[in-house]
């Protein structure tokens, strides 16, 4: 007869108790894993637009939307464009505090006859740039010619396909790594290429409202301040002295989404509290069920030589074998269906959202099971504690 | 050599105030291999001496020895050990676990006591080799009895108590279920110690012991027992 007899016997014949058990714990495993999942998704999809941001401040044409224009951009992945001179390039560069100024020039891509897909197109100045260049050299070593494009990792195209952006057949030439943004959404290419496109819009008829010379305008400047100056007040300077320019600290820009992150966070955090509250109240009670049910049982099997010991770990090697199974359904059940439904998260959510690096998700998955099997284990052991107290002679003597 | 000696023991039950000495002063000595019947009326104090000798309770005065080891003074670990090594129970409840089957309920010991025998060959035995596979629900009072002492013998132990074990079944029945114990007890030498009402089993003990408030009243051995089967029943 194997050791787990016994436990395995008392779990095969209460059905009912072992999948309350197992139920529970399965709960426990599944609030805590896609509970921290989504928060550590959240936090790396904002670090990773920080990141990827890489800029200090971004400069852009003071028009009405230009601004949230470029955040919903940024955020959200929805398309837009605006234009503004050149030369404010130049001025931006001559502020004091300013390091590193690169400009971009967008486009944005229409679902018509003329383009394979709508997307935004964002133009880079391979020159100056500091954002887009490091991401694109992680997969991708070489330059970008003309009508070249690397897209980011949603926009449906593989590379060696081409994309059709105003009648003209851009060849992808690399897919960028994920940053859970709407960065994703976007092609990039070099500033010559979008200025080849968009005058091929111009030339099918479609107005970009362009403000200045057509074959001079810029989208946006990146901005890297210099040590030693205050970000904000770069940004300050910018928007004060540069007609018809607005500056932005990027931090700023991300200040909703830091708040809404830490909204959400909280939420989740106070369900996950309030999920093991319950379950292990449940928990607890279940055994305490158990165990008055269950006193002559325990009579028998001490009043046979069990010792208190062997009884306790029969106990646990019961509760083991149901909150095992259960832990794992939990986070089982928590990454099928976190993982496959990230895109649908992150619109739900409307905020960045990134999941962990797989190494931090098999760590946290390992946690999990150990807090879940471990909260379930301490109950049993409570209540295991409790029967292997019976006196056998008094206990089958009352039941005579 | 005596397999057990009790040496003065007492054992006092508190209650608040009022205390009840449930054994006073009990000195004892019992053969090994032999049956041993003990006798006397309600409250006298024969479970509670079946008790000291199978380890579920402790002497508040007084040495018990098991071969030669003293058990009063052990902890409820070693208690255990002692009981899974020694000594087998059958009690008038049956004391089954009601979610194993029979031979499970058998087989149990097999991960208490250290030297088991074959739940099989017990369970066909007491007869019940054709009711393995139920659940002692699905038995008959005698069947699970029956059952109970397979299980008792099972663990292969030194001495076999009894207390009251035909107490629930019907006269019939119960002349049968001792019929079986003490034979089988025999049959394998066993140090069998039973408490009954049963005046006819006296006639086939080695010894007599007669119990009143908490005293041991006389200790009669019995020259010449009769068998099993010499019983008129
Ligand atoms: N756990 C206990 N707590 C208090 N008093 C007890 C306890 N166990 C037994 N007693 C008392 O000790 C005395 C002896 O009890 P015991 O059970 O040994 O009697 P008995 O001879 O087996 O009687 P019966 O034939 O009715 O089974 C009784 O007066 C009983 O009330
Ligand atoms: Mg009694």
């Amino acid at each position: 007869m194997k050791k787990l007899f016994l436990p395995w016997r008392s779990l095969h014949h209460h059905p009912a108790r072992t999948f309350i058990l197992a139920l529970l714990v399965c709960c426990l495993a599944f609030s805590v894993f896609s509970g921290s999942v989504l928060i550590l998704s959240l936090r790396n999809g904002l670090y990773s637009l920080e990141n990827r941001m890489g800029a200090d401040v971004i400069a852009v044409p003071s028009t009405a939307k230009s601004k949230t224009n470029l955040e919903q951009m940024l955020l959200q992945g929805t398309t837009g464009y605006f234009y503004m001179d050149r030369e404010k390039l130049d001025q931006i560069q001559a502020t004091s505090g300013v390091l590193t100024a690169s400009p971009q020039l967008f486009l944005a891509s229409l679902r018509a006859s003329c383009c394979s897909l709508p997307v935004q197109v964002i133009g880079f100045d391979p020159e100056t740039d500091f954002t887009v260049r490091p991401w694109i050299a992680e997969s991708y070593s070489g330059d970008l010619a003309l009508l070249e494009v690397a897209v980011g990792s949603k926009v449906s195209a593989g590379v060696g396909e081409k994309i059709r952006i105003y009648e003209n057949n851009c060849p992808v030439v690399a897919r960028l790594a994920p940053t859970g943004t709407g960065l994703d959404t976007a092609v990039y290419c070099s500033m010559e290429t979008v200025r080849h496109l968009l005058d091929a819009a111009r030339s099918l008829g479609h107005d970009l409202k362009i403000n200045g010379d057509p074959e001079d305008v810029i989208s946006a400047v990146y901005i890297r301040v210099a040590d030693g100056y205050d970000p904000e007040k770069v940004a300050a300077d910018i928007s004060l002295h540069i007609r018809k320019v607005d500056a932005v600290q990027t931090k700023r820009m991300f200040t909703g989404v830091s708040d809404s992150l830490s909204g959400i966070a909280g939420t989740v955090v106070w369900l996950v509290a309030a999920v093991w509250l319950l379950a292990l109240a449940i928990l607890i009670l279940v055994f305490i069920l158990m165990t008055r049910a269950r006193r002559r049982e325990f009579a028998v099997l001490r009043l046979a030589g069990m010792s208190r010991t062997m009884l306790r770990r029969m106990v646990l090697a019961e509760s083991l074998l149901c909150s095992l199974p259960g832990a794992l359904a939990g986070v089982g059940i928590g990454a099928a269906v976190l993982f496959p439904f990230n895109a649908l998260i992150e619109s739900m959510l409307g905020l960045p959202y990134l999941s962990p690096p797989a190494g931090l998700v098999i760590l946290l998955a390992a946690a999990t099971l150990l807090l879940s099997v471990g909260a379930s284990s301490l109950a049993a052991m409570s209540a295991a504690a409790r029967l292997s107290r019976v006196d056998p002679g008094t206990t089958l003597r009352e039941g005579a | 050599m005596a397999i057990v000696e009790f040496r003065d023991v007492s054992r006092v039950y508190r209650n608040g105030e009022h205390e009840q000495r449930a054994l006073d002063h009990v000195n004892l000595s019992l053969e090994e291999g032999q049956f041993i019947v003990v006798l006397g009326p309600s409250g006298a104090g024969k479970s509670t001496l079946l008790n000291m000798l199978g380890g579920l309770d402790s002497p508040t005065e007084g040495t018990i020895l098991v071969n030669g080891k003293d058990i009063s003074t052990l902890s409820a670990d070693e208690l255990a050990e002692y009981r899974a090594a020694s000594v087998g129970f059958v009690f008038q409840s049956y004391n089954l676990i009601p979610t194993l089957t029979v031979i499970e309920n058998v087989a149990l010991v097999k991960e208490i006591a250290p030297n088991p025998l074959s739940s099989h060959d017990m369970l066909r035995a007491v007869g019940l080799e054709d009711h393995i596979h139920q659940f002692p629900a699905e038995l008959s009072g005698g069947e699970q009895q029956r059952v109970s002492i397979a299980r008792a013998l099972a663990k292969n132990p030194h001495i076999l108590l009894c207390d009251e074990p035909t107490g629930a079944l019907d006269s019939e029945t119960g002349v049968l279920v001792l019929r079986l114990l003490l034979s089988m007890a025999r049959d394998m030498g066993k140090t069998i110690i039973i408490v009954t009402h049963n005046q006819n089993i006296a006639r086939m003990a080695d010894m007599v012991i007669r119990v009143k408030s908490g005293r041991i009243q006389s200790c009669e051995k019995q020259e010449h027992p009769l068998a099993v089967e010499e019983v008129d029943w």
